[in-house]
């Protein structure tokens, strides 16, 4: 490669760029402002200015609203006004405490039937029904037997984030290399720390795999859980916004929560990178 | 008479019939002694059952009969008193080289302070030749021969009173595997640690071992004989191969393998007696002037 040519990174950089800007010139353009005459009242700003039609917002709008919204994150103007940082933080409050009372349980779980071909053949039959159950099913029974709209949003994390974990721990402990298992028995090692010293380090990168793929499904079904059980909540937030007809705060929202699914996603895959090993 | 330190008994493994067949014998009646200190190698063609042997001292198997008696009690199950290399290094990959000794030594000395055990694990890596930032990389950083340095530097560490050896330069080219051959030799001199290996190089088990028992191919092998190396340590490759007792060894063993091995096979009314002695270089001894015009030929293998 010479020095003139730009390097692959760059290159993906400007096309990125480009891009985008192509993307928000053909959305700011076909959303033209509506233009008014005079004055509006107050009823024709809430019904879109005075237009024919209510519009998607262009981007610039967006930008603004983001803008304003940023700036102050954490304001709190009673129950259907909260900064969209409050409302993000009672979301990953609800994830990650689900997410790691899930983990908490699947792990050792996993581990368990890794280790033991018939806890494996007794626990499959259930894991099989019980994991393609959409999560959201399981509301009204979590509402009805936990009475409580926050820890049953909790318990719908807790059951989706569950699966994946559970089966990336049983199939990562399972398929732990057997010269590792004899190295572990050829010193002694009791069968606690054959667990933590041997196995779980040799299946780290298999467990990580699967927590990172549950973190990303719970944050999936926060969104709709919240929409179900409101309050707070960045999904109550979406649905709140749009009962309010503010379709620039829905724009915005959706943003922040691929902007918020992205950075879990990116904290979860350097873990991975800390535990993977080379053969 | 002084017992042996390890006596194998009427050693046997069968692996259950498969469908429609019937049972597969690897090896009977398996009976031989091993003294303290010394460093006997088994040859044998692949199928004949080393590696099961080997397991079975290591513990990780189980005999179907016999059993082996080592310092007066029977071997059941995985024991620090008998340290293993593996063929394939088995470091854990995700430790560096130092944290894999420091792994072996920990678990044997579990009552050692943190630096005694760092220094303790540091001396048995400079004894291979694993120094200077080399003993923090990951095995992946490593060359085949690197690894299985670090794999002896292990097995050494814990100071075993068995060390088991499982093929272990059987990955490695030529030159490497001399130089590790020769290291092993060093740290073996000056340890009196008793050493069982399982090699197919008979150059190797020549170099390195006082005894070498052969096997008859599978199944049904048993071990035919007990080849002593009867050459004055310490040895050294160059020299070693001007020694006409080298040559009468080697030729036995090649024969053995070439022929022998076969014909024997399948003999089941040796009766399970132990193998027979055998001193092809015992005569040599007092002829060390012996001309190079009367070495004795190389039987050729091929064919």
């Amino acid at each position: 490669m010479n020095g003139k040519s730009l390097s692959e990174n760059a290159k993906a950089l400007l096309l990125s760029i480009c891009l985008l800007v192509a993307l928000l010139g053909t959305w700011e353009l076909s959303t033209p402002a509506v233009k008014s005459a005079g004055e509006l009242t107050e009823y024709e700003l809430l019904t879109g200015g005075g237009g024919q039609q209510a519009r998607v917002p262009p981007p610039s709008q967006v930008f603004n609203k983001a803008y304003d919204e940023l700036s102050r994150p954490f304001y709190d103007n009673g129950p259907n006004d909260k900064g969209i940082g409050i409302q993000l933080a009672y979301s990953l409050y609800r994830v990650l405490t689900g997410f790691f009372l899930a983990a908490l349980i699947a792990i050792p779980i996993g581990f368990l039937i890794g280790m033991s071909p018939v806890a494996y053949k007794a626990l499959d039959p259930f894991i099989q029904v019980l994991r393609p159950i959409s999560p959201l099913a399981w509301m009204p029974l979590a509402l009805f037997i936990i009475q409580d709209s926050q820890a049953s949003a909790i318990f719908v994390i807790f059951i989706c984030s569950i699966w994946p974990m559970l089966i990336n721990t049983a199939f990562g402990v399972a398929n732990v290399r057997k010269d590792f298992v004899n190295v572990a028995k050829t010193h002694e090692l009791g069968p606690l720390k054959t667990a933590l010293l041997v196995i779980l380090p040799a299946a780290a990168p298999t467990i990580l795999t699967g927590m990172r793929i549950s973190i990303g499904i719970a944050w999936l079904v926060i969104v709709a859980a919240e929409m179900l059980v409101g309050g707070t909540g960045i999904g109550y937030y979406v649905w709140n916004e749009w009962n309010n007809l503010d379709l620039t705060s829905v724009i915005f929202s959706i943003l922040m929560i691929g902007l918020v699914g992205m950075m879990l996603d990116t904290a979860f895959a350097y873990v991975q990178r800390a535990v993977k090993y080379q053969e | 008479m002084l017992k042996p330190f390890i006596e194998i008994t009427g050693l046997t493994k069968r692996f259950p019939a498969q469908k429609g067949g019937e049972q597969l014998t690897v090896f009977e009646n398996a009976n031989f002694s091993i003294k303290k200190g010394e460093f006997v190698c088994i040859i044998g063609h692949s199928g004949c059952g080393k590696s099961t042997i080997m397991n079975i001292l290591a513990g990780l198997d189980t005999p179907t009969e016999g059993g082996i008696i080592m310092g007066g009690k029977e071997i059941s199950g995985p024991s620090l008193d008998r340290g293993v290399v593996f063929q394939n290094y088995s470091l854990l990959p995700w430790l560096s080289a130092l944290k894999n000794v420091i792994f072996g030594v920990s678990a044997r000395y579990p009552d050692w302070s943190r630096s005694k055990v760092i220094e303790h694990s540091q001396k048995y890596l400079e004894m291979v030749g694993l120094t200077g930032g080399a003993e923090h990389r990951k095995p992946a950083q490593l060359s085949g021969g690197m690894r299985q340095r670090v794999s002896i530097a292990r097995a050494f560490a814990i100071r075993p009173k068995l060390l088991l050896l499982d093929e272990p330069f059987g990955a490695l080219d030529a030159l490497t595997r001399g130089t590790i051959q020769d290291e092993l030799t060093r740290i073996w001199s000056g340890s009196e640690q008793t050493v069982f290996m399982i090699t197919h190089d008979v150059d190797e088990a020549i170099l390195l071992s006082d005894r070498i028992l052969l096997m008859t191919n599978g199944p049904h092998a048993r071990v035919a004989e007990s080849v002593v190396v009867d050459i004055p340590r310490p040895r050294d490759r160059a020299e070693i191969i001007h020694k006409p007792a080298y040559y009468k060894i080697r030729n036995h063993l090649v024969e053995f393998l070439a022929r022998r091995s076969k014909q024997l096979s399948g003999d089941r009314d040796h009766g399970g007696s132990p193998p027979i002695t055998v001193r092809p270089g015992i005569d040599d001894a007092d002829d060390k002037e012996r001309r190079p015009e009367n070495r004795p030929k190389l039987v050729s293998v091929a064919s």
